[in-house]
């Protein structure tokens, strides 16, 4: 029998009604405005642009608002807003090469083809609260050198000019990209759909499993070859237009990471890589996805696989973090039944237990009476 | 004449792409102030929709998908005939239409030098500024490394 048990509507209207005014707060503080979050709280923004796996900033800042400022909770809404428009097509390859570049640095070389761009970092700054900020002074414009433009050719394309570093990854010729979001998730995976999913893949579980790569668990000596921020154009084939029409430009963070070597019997010794590509400015995001690209690509290189970081199943499987909070939230739901179930049965075996107990106790004193 | 066609192409492509990043708030500022028409058939949108945005593996690689876009499309029929396209990052649907109207002018030669000079030469000028001011403001952040040398020769 299976007895269906209603109930809570009041409540759970009256529970939205409640979060919408906590949400809101104190009334006579000014409501944030979408445009002051995409201008203020940028970053923000693009964490959930990238693991919301959307471009869309003002989206993204509504999301922040609407979520509170729980991140996951607004990438989950972005994930959700996705599934309600159709898809006009796959843009052409972005060209990172011809990146507007913002910032630009190599742990690698020192003096390289346009030079080390710090861009805005927070790297160098003391890490101090700045109480000025909190008064809401004035800011200074930034500072302008006028000089040419120079070409920035990725750093990976330097080293491969002596053969020190293996190529950019290829896959078979006829390989048509795999979409996440189109076809289930099955193992083992092509890099290209891992790239995809660690791309979409949650900050903080990448940053740790790319530290435990650090720290000796699967250990492979990274250096940052190369991270670049930017704006980069996309075009899309159209069935209607004899060109490939531009759509706008999109901000990129780009990570190469160059790792120790490996040859062969057949293959001089070279220089390893993992790739970081993903939306918005996170190089911590797109260091760590890097990290962990080459830490999965070790069935390749034939080495053991050993850790966390280098088992596919278990990285691509948990990275996504709104499944990852769908299955852990969803125990705060209704369980009475199961829950019910469970009562029995301990019930029952606890039953059972002071049976044996009474029984065990009863044999005891017969012996002893013997 | 094969040259000539490609020129063209890649003429109209330039005006789609500055168009493209433009802001909608320009457009309509540019196009009123330019007294251009805005009547035109609406043959398609404008209507918003997703792009999946591909990258490359390793940075020249193989093309993987790295996640989607908004972009908002529409297509237009003026009244001359020509028919017009915009595909544009985004969900402004007052920027797609004019966009689309914008290309369709544009492949009016009687219409052309007018859209050139009104409207996207000014976006194509303001759009270079931001990207030299983008550029400069980089460039100061450029470390100049230079050598200590220490104690006497």
């Amino acid at each position: 029998m299976y007895v269906a048990v209603k109930g809570g509507e009041a409540a759970i209207a009256n529970a939205h009604r409640l979060l919408a005014d906590r949400r809101r707060g104190d009334r006579s503080v000014p409501a944030l405005r979408l445009d002051q979050i995409v201008e203020q709280l940028a970053l923000g923004v693009d964490r959930v642009m990238s693991e919301g796996s959307l471009y869309d900033r003002e989206l993204a800042a509504l999301a922040i608002v609407q979520a509170r400022g729980d991140m996951i909770e607004a990438i989950f809404l972005v994930r959700a807003y996705r599934t309600t428009l159709p898809r006009f097509g796959y843009t052409r390859a972005v060209e990172t090469g011809a990146m507007l570049v913002e910032r630009r640095v190599s742990a690698t070389y020192k003096d390289l083809p346009g030079g080390q761009l710090l861009g805005p970092t927070f790297d160098y700054t003391h890490r101090l609260l700045d109480p000025e900020l909190a008064a809401g002074g004035d800011v200074e414009e930034p500072l302008r050198r006028e000089n040419e433009a120079e070409a920035m050719p990725r750093v990976s394309a330097i080293l491969a000019r002596e053969g020190l570093i293996e190529p950019d990854g290829d896959m078979p010729r006829d390989h048509i990209p795999g979409d996440i979001t189109r076809e289930p998730l099955e193992f083992p995976m092509a890099r290209d759909i891992r790239l995809q999913a660690l791309s979409r893949g949650d900050e903080g579980f990448l940053l740790a499993l790319g530290y435990s790569t650090q720290r000796g668990y699967a250990r492979n000596h990274p250096f940052v070859g190369e991270v670049r921020i930017g704006e980069v154009e996309l075009e899309l084939d159209v069935p209607e237009l004899p060109f490939a029409v531009p759509l706008g430009s999109i901000r990129v963070t780009e990570c190469q990471m160059v790792n120790q070597f490996k040859g062969s019997a057949k293959a001089p010794p070279q220089f390893t890589r993992g790739y970081g590509l993903v939306f918005g400015q996170s190089e911590r995001k797109a260091m760590a996805m890097a990290l962990c690209d080459r830490a999965l690509r070790a069935t390749e290189f034939g080495e053991d696989v050993v850790a966390a970081a280098q088992d596919e199943e278990f990285v691509i499987s948990h990275s996504d973090n709104v499944q990852a909070t769908g299955f852990v939230e969803h125990l705060k739901l209704p369980h009475y039944v199961d829950f019910q179930a469970e009562l029995d049965l301990v019930r029952r075996m606890r039953a059972e237990h002071d049976a044996r107990e009474n029984a065990g106790k009863a044999e005891e004193k017969r012996e002893a009476a013997e | 004449m094969r040259g000539q066609e490609a020129r063209e192409q890649a003429e109209r492509k330039a005006v789609m792409a500055t168009l493209a990043q433009s802001s909608g708030d320009d457009i309509v500022r540019l196009w009123n102030e330019a007294g251009l028409p805005s009547e035109a058939e609406l043959l398609r949108g404008p209507e918003t929709g997703l792009v999946t945005v591909r990258g490359r593996i390793g940075g020249g690689g193989a093309p993987f998908n790295v996640g989607e876009a908004t972009v908002t499309r529409a297509t237009v029929r003026v009244p001359a005939g020509q028919v017009g396209h915009c595909y544009a990052l985004g969900r402004d649907r007052e920027k797609a239409r004019l966009s689309a109207i914008a290309d369709a002018l544009w492949q009016d030669p009687a219409r052309r030098g007018e859209i050139e000079a009104r409207l996207v030469a000014p976006l194509r000028a303001a759009q270079h500024e931001a990207r030299e001011k983008r550029r400069a403001e980089t460039a100061a952040t450029k470390v100049d490394f230079f050598t200590m040398v220490r104690g006497e020769d």
